[in-house]
């Protein structure tokens, strides 16, 4: 998988990177004709899908055009609108990468907030899941360090405010409402929050891990207590520093937006893709025979959650929206005129996978104890959250010439293989079983 | 008749009941009624009582709910007098969904939650000033019983209820008008 997505990566750089300022004019043409040249750009791209392109461009990038400001003469004897297109070119494999890494890194992260809200709650039900949890958040700081690398990396293909003289006043970039907000929005400043928030997860994550695995020997709760401790303390900086991360590494690619519950909206898709992956995770292992003491009806209450957080998501994304929808205000509604015009499928196609489809499977008691029904749900969970990051990376940096084809796929592979590589390494160098938590008797006798 | 005699087997304690419960069950009597001063988990799988379908009725009634608030508001604001209110696009039901939607929530939930309470209250006919069903007062209290139709094999049962643990067991003739 991880040299699949390699190769697809790859492709992905040197087929953008193939569209240059001498032939850009051609690429144009052949997507407003809809002509399958022998170019790069439309061998990958569906036929039908130029249609659309060249519908929304009279939309979409005119509006785009407003909002950035390009300087009167065109460079290097392109056109405006040549420049915004190769430009939009340029950031699709960046932004792919960048959307499976945040996906996977996502991930990890949601079940570390769910492993902290086990011990702090002191649930009786979950600690035969522990070494589960502990497995996926492994994933957490490799994770982390990618997602800022490619950030690092990818600099204004992903982050307008980073392009050259955005706040120099008279420089042909310049943007005064980005320039008002550089005190957050500057490099050293991203990185070093970066790192702040990735030391303080991976910090709790290694010493959780410590104490869990000190407990399994121990002839007393000390470790079980100092856990309890540290996760308390980190649900607090967590909700702070996630909510934060979400306005960083998230909602900065569109800087001239901002919305108040983006923080939370993030968490939900976080979380209900982490738990998801916890039931997958544990129904995979449990048909391997590795899981004895995980019953229905551990799967069960997995499965209610994945229910009720896709629920939860579900509510944050329409109270989002509505009101947005509902004031009209044309500062922050151009968001979701860009992604309704541009992005109709995956904007609302991802609605019905993440919230439609998961609310009718699931909503059935029986079925959340059979395992297949839970793996086919989570993979639609999944694939819907998948498309949800898409849809808050995408509109911003490639715009209308957005496509799932090798690129993503690519990134995809190529992150999701690393995943799995590090999660089963990780899984497989403790014992399954956390037997020396307070709760494990409970928690292996556990019914619903 | 001789159906109209049943059995009383009183118990105090909740284990007790559940393991004599298990023991009828296992000889073969039928049991008519248990109460009980709270709910005992797992009393309804040892009595081998089917399960609610409760949950599928109240699921039904949500749709209808639904569907009310949609014909409803697709009928008042688009179709009746589509008039123009603050800029809402009124062309549509889709168009101006969003601004529908916390009233096709509420509805949904409100005929789900009303409908299903008065459901649960008529299938176990319950209402202001019906007659209490008691055969014992102590049965709200501290006591357990479990009441056992005679059908002339009154020692027998008499016997196996007083090794189930029964602290008291009284045989009485059962009163129709009682339901």
């Amino acid at each position: 998988m991880i040299v699949l997505g390699v190769l697809g990566v790859g492709y992905g750089f040197m087929d953008a990177n193939s569209v240059t300022e001498e032939n850009i004019s051609d690429v144009i043409a052949a997507e407003h004709h809809g002509g399958h040249g022998d170019d790069a750009l439309t061998t990958e791209a569906h036929g039908d899908e130029h249609a659309e392109e060249a519908q929304g461009e009279s939309h979409g990038e005119s509006a785009s055009h407003a909002e950035e400001s390009h300087g009167d003469d065109a460079h290097g004897g392109m056109t405006e609108h040549e420049e915004h297109a190769l430009h939009q070119i340029h950031n699709r494999p960046y932004s792919a990468l960048y959307v499976a890494a945040f996906f996977f890194f996502m991930i990890a992260l949601g079940v570390l907030a769910f492993y902290a809200i086990q011990y702090a709650a002191q649930a009786g039900w979950s600690p035969v899941l522990f070494r589960v949890m502990e497995g996926i958040t492994s994933y957490v700081l490799p994770g982390g360090l990618i997602v800022l690398a490619i950030a690092f990396v990818a600099d204004s293909h992903l982050f307008i405010w980073l392009r050259e003289g955005t706040t120099t006043v008279g420089h042909e970039n310049y943007d005064a409402l980005v320039a008002g907000k550089s005190g957050w929005l500057n490099k050293t400043g991203f990185f070093i929050r970066g790192l702040i928030f990735l030391g303080g997860w991976s910090l709790y994550r290694h010493f959780s891990r410590k104490f869990s695995i000190a407990q399994d020997n121990a002839d007393d709760n000390r470790n079980f207590k100092k856990n309890f401790r540290i996760s308390a303390a980190f649900l607090v900086f967590y909700i702070y520093t996630e909510s934060m991360m979400s306005w960083d590494w998230i909602m900065s690619v569109d800087p001239h937006w901002f919305s108040t519950l983006f923080g939370w909206y993030v968490f939900a898709s976080m979380f209900v893709s982490g738990i998801t992956v916890i039931a997958m995770i544990t129904i995979y292992l449990k048909s391997k025979n590795l899981l004895e003491f995980v019953n229905d009806s551990h799967i069960h209450d997995l499965a209610k959650f994945m229910f009720g957080i896709s629920i939860f998501w579900t509510y944050l994304w329409f109270s989002q929206f509505m009101l947005i929808w509902y004031s009209n205000i044309p500062e922050e509604v151009t968001y979701f005129v860009t992604r309704i015009e541009d992005y109709k499928l995956p904007f609302f196609g991802m609605l019905a996978m993440n919230f439609i489809f998961p609310l009718l499977l699931l909503m059935n008691s029986d079925y959340k104890r059979i395992n297949w029904f839970v793996i086919m749900a989570g993979i639609v969970i999944l694939c819907g959250h998948y498309v949800d990051v898409f849809n808050w990376i995408m509109p911003a940096t490639v715009g209308p010439r957005w496509s799932i084809g090798i690129p993503e796929i690519g990134s995809i592979l190529l992150f999701g293989g690393l995943f799995l590589l590090i999660v089963f390494w990780s899984l497989g160098k403790e014992s399954l079983l956390a037997k020396g938590n307070p709760f494990i008797k409970e928690s292996e006798h556990f019914h619903y | 008749m001789e159906a109209s005699k049943v059995i009383h087997a009183i118990y105090t304690d909740d284990d007790v009941l559940m393991s004599a419960v298990k023991t009828v069950k296992a000889e073969k009597h039928h049991i008519e009624e248990i109460y009980t001063p709270f709910p005992v988990h797992g009393l309804d799988k040892a009595m081998g009582l089917a399960p609610t379908r409760i949950a599928i009725a109240s699921f039904m009634y949500g749709c209808v709910g639904l569907a009310v608030a949609i014909v409803m508001m697709n009928f008042i604001m688009i179709k009746d007098w589509p008039q123009d209110i603050g800029g809402k696009p009124s062309f549509s039901y889709l168009e101006n969904m969003p601004a529908f939607v916390p009233i096709m929530f509420e509805l949904t939930v409100f005929f789900a939650a009303h409908l299903m309470v008065i459901t649960f209250y008529l299938r176990s006919r319950m209402w202001p000033f019906k007659k209490a069903e008691n055969p014992d007062p102590r049965t709200t209290d501290d006591h357990f019983l479990m009441e056992i139709a005679v059908h002339g094999n009154e020692s027998e049962l008499t016997s196996l209820l007083k090794e189930t643990g029964a602290v008291e067991i009284n045989i009485v003739d059962k009163d129709e008008d009682a339901h």
